[in-house]
């Protein structure tokens, strides 16, 4: 479905349709952001009704040569005007941050070209090596076909180990990549590490068992009591001891069913005596006495095999990933802007009343605006305490 | 004593700060007000020591791990986020009343974590899957931005419950902050909370590409983060950009915490990727 041409065809429509609306939103925040001289009126901030104000007894020239340095620490830009009856400061900071509601929209259509990238040039499929072989194409997933590699991989060795409880530990496929015959790279990957070469990653996902090809059998006589061991690769046939009659490893079976009732992993073999009248044993490996049941005059039972295993790969192509990236890193970025970070103002108005001065604290801010309540009332505190330490 | 017996005294620890607050905002006394905050702080120490006495005890089994790999382990953590959210928004706005809707929440989420049968205390060892840098970042954002929703919501509930007393003449809303603070606070949490739910989710998405080989794969909780972060974007949009307030922003605050539920516990039900959260 995620590859389908309307879920792309829909995905586009969605990236149009941010675009547009940005640029139309953009198109008058540009002309805020991108301005030479920030214009202050003074009459919105007088008019304000959160003003917080305070009188003082000094002159505004000085009271404007204490409060310059304050403000100029606080905020990026600041211009101090001569009023009719005093000074005014103006000063602001972050008037960029209006800009970053668009990252976050940029950063959306990043991930939105990283994705149709991805779709249109990339693939996601897999493959399973048995243990010791090389595999030169993989499946796709969708659709399903296959793909063929620049190189081969070879799967040296696969191992699985689990912790007391029975769960996995960990899955871990030693593998060689090889290139016109040779080796050129080798990795052993597991789960969380893969193999990235040529801009093809290679996960381990998946694994499983495969029937042995060999395995030692124990040949019990019923006769003298005796115990023989014998290794036995699948399909050849050997001699049994004591010269009862040749037996042959068939097959292998990994869930065989024995009159209907599941006995876990089988060997099928095939008992030929000496009159040549053959039978179909079934060596269970999960019950070894098994055979003890059938009746002739060795009981055929499996010692030791050697398990083997295939390795199961995801292995993707995906050349979008790094526009996906940047898209995260920017949108993250992006939205801290947005929330948490304000275009503020800051209006000082010093206003000579008689002998004394009025102090007129006042300020905007595009977000947050309780918060910036709240920086008014610090600041216009701060300033009323600078008026006793100096 | 181990980590699983500390944390059930932590359970009742937020039970008896739940009480407390509630005992505060229905007499209005102001002694169980101080004790709740006292209380409360007492069980995020305990949660904290609990948690990290659980890392401690996974390393002496030998299979030591961030204690953030399975569904007890997320709850706790979560209830943990949600105390010290609530903490902060105390210290900062000085109103107690919000902690009767929000230590609730953190008592119900310890307790579900203790009690219910279904959850396993035991400390597991890690899957293979989970053997990775990224499990603690993308599990601390997730759930960072999940108690901000949460309290986004006990916000929303106590918005709702306020807003409709316009004569201000029951007595239990009396001390609620008023409207515009908490619409403000709704507001705050929700930034907040979607900051970090944005974060959990990249994180995952990089996880995922680092492990499986794919940033997003559809399966059922990735899908519904999205739609949850969904939700919230709508809301954000309708705030700043039609100017959307008061009751519309509750239910919708309200809703996405919903989601919230469904992408943390409804999920698990359905099968998928994040199965090892589920038990």
């Amino acid at each position: 479905m995620y590859h389908s041409w309307w879920f792309q065809l829909l995905i586009i429509l969605l990236t149009v349709n941010i675009v547009v609306c940005s640029i139309d939103r953009l198109s008058t925040t540009w002309k805020i952001v991108f301005i030479k001289k920030p214009p202050f009126i003074l009459s919105k901030f007088r008019n304000r009704a959160d003003n917080e104000y305070h009188v003082d007894s000094r002159s505004s020239g000085q009271l404007k040569d204490i409060y310059e340095p304050f403000v100029s620490k606080g905020f990026g830009y600041i211009r101090t005007e001569q009023t009719d009856k005093g000074y005014c400061i103006f000063a602001e900071k972050w008037r960029w941050a209006r800009l970053g509601v668009y990252g976050v929209h940029l950063s959306i259509v990043l991930l939105l070209m990283g994705a149709l990238i991805g779709s249109f040039f990339g693939f996601d499929g897999y493959v399973n090596i048995p243990e010791g072989e090389v595999v030169n194409s993989i499946r796709i997933r969708n659709p399903g076909r296959a793909e063929a590699l620049d190189f081969g991989i070879l799967c040296e060795d696969f191992n699985v180990s689990f912790y007391d409880s029975g769960t996995p530990k960990e899955f871990r496929s030693s593998l060689t990549i090889i290139e016109d015959g040779k080796p050129v790279f080798k990795k052993d990957i597991v789960v969380n590490d893969p193999l990235r070469y040529k801009g093809i990653n290679i996960f381990q996902s998946s694994y499983g068992p495969l029937p042995p090809k060999e395995a030692t059998l124990n040949f019990t006589s019923r006769k003298t009591g005796k115990e023989y061991k014998k290794k036995a690769l699948v399909g050849q046939q050997i001699d049994i001891p004591e010269n009862v009659g040749k037996f042959v490893l068939k097959d292998y079976a990994n869930s065989y069913k024995f009159r209907g009732q599941p006995i876990g992993e089988a060997f099928i073999g095939i008992l030929t005596d000496n009159n040549g009248s053959s039978v179909e044993v079934v060596l269970s490996l999960r019950f070894p006495n098994f055979n003890r049941m059938q009746k002739g005059d060795m009981v055929v039972s499996v010692s030791e095999y050697d398990q083997r295993y295939y390795t199961g790969l995801q292995v993707t192509k995906d050349p979008g990933v790094w526009i996906v990236y940047s898209g995260f890193i920017i949108l993250i970025i992006g939205c801290y802007i947005t929330f948490f970070m304000s275009h503020q103002r800051l209006c000082i108005d010093i206003e000579k009343k008689g002998k004394k001065c009025r102090v007129m604290v006042s300020g905007t801010a595009n977000k947050n605006k309780l918060g910036m309540q709240n920086k008014i009332k610090r600041i216009s505190e701060k300033l009323i305490d600078l008026k006793h330490s100096t | 004593m181990n980590s699983s017996f500390l944390l059930s005294i932590t359970t009742f620890i937020y039970g008896l700060a739940a009480f407390l607050y509630i005992a505060f905002w229905v007499f209005k006394k102001p002694l169980p007000g101080r004790l709740a905050t006292w209380t409360v702080f007492l069980a995020v120490i305990c949660n904290t020591i609990g948690i990290i006495m659980r890392w401690v005890e996974s390393y002496r089994l030998g299979i030591g791990h961030a204690p953030l790999s399975n569904l007890y382990e997320s709850l706790i953590f979560f209830s943990w986020t949600i105390a010290v959210v609530y903490l902060v928004i105390e210290k900062k706005y000085g109103n107690r009343i919000i902690g009767a809707f929000t230590t609730p929440l953190a008592f119900l989420t310890m307790a579900y974590a203790s009690m219910s049968p279904n959850i396993s205390d035991q400390i597991q060892p890690l899957l293979p899957a989970l053997k990775s840098n990224w499990l603690i970042a993308h599990v601390m954002a997730c759930f960072i931005g999940y108690a901000a929703f949460a309290i986004a919501f006990g916000m929303s509930c106590m918005y709702l419950f306020k807003q409709r007393d316009t004569e201000e003449k029951n007595n239990l809303l009396a001390h609620f902050p008023n409207t515009k603070i908490l619409e403000e606070l709704n507001h705050q949490m929700i930034m907040f909370g979607f900051l970090f739910l944005t974060t959990g989710i990249i994180t995952g998405a990089v996880w995922a590409n680092s492990a499986w080989g794919r940033y997003w794969g559809w399966d059922p909780k990735e899908t519904w983060s999205l739609i949850t972060w969904f939700i919230y974007a709508t809301l954000l949009h309708a705030r700043m950009m039609r100017g959307w307030g008061g009751k519309r922003i509750a239910y919708l605050s309200i809703l996405g915490f919903i989601a919230v539920l469904f992408t943390y516990f409804g999920v698990n039900y359905l099968p998928g990727l994040h199965s090892y959260g589920a038990s």
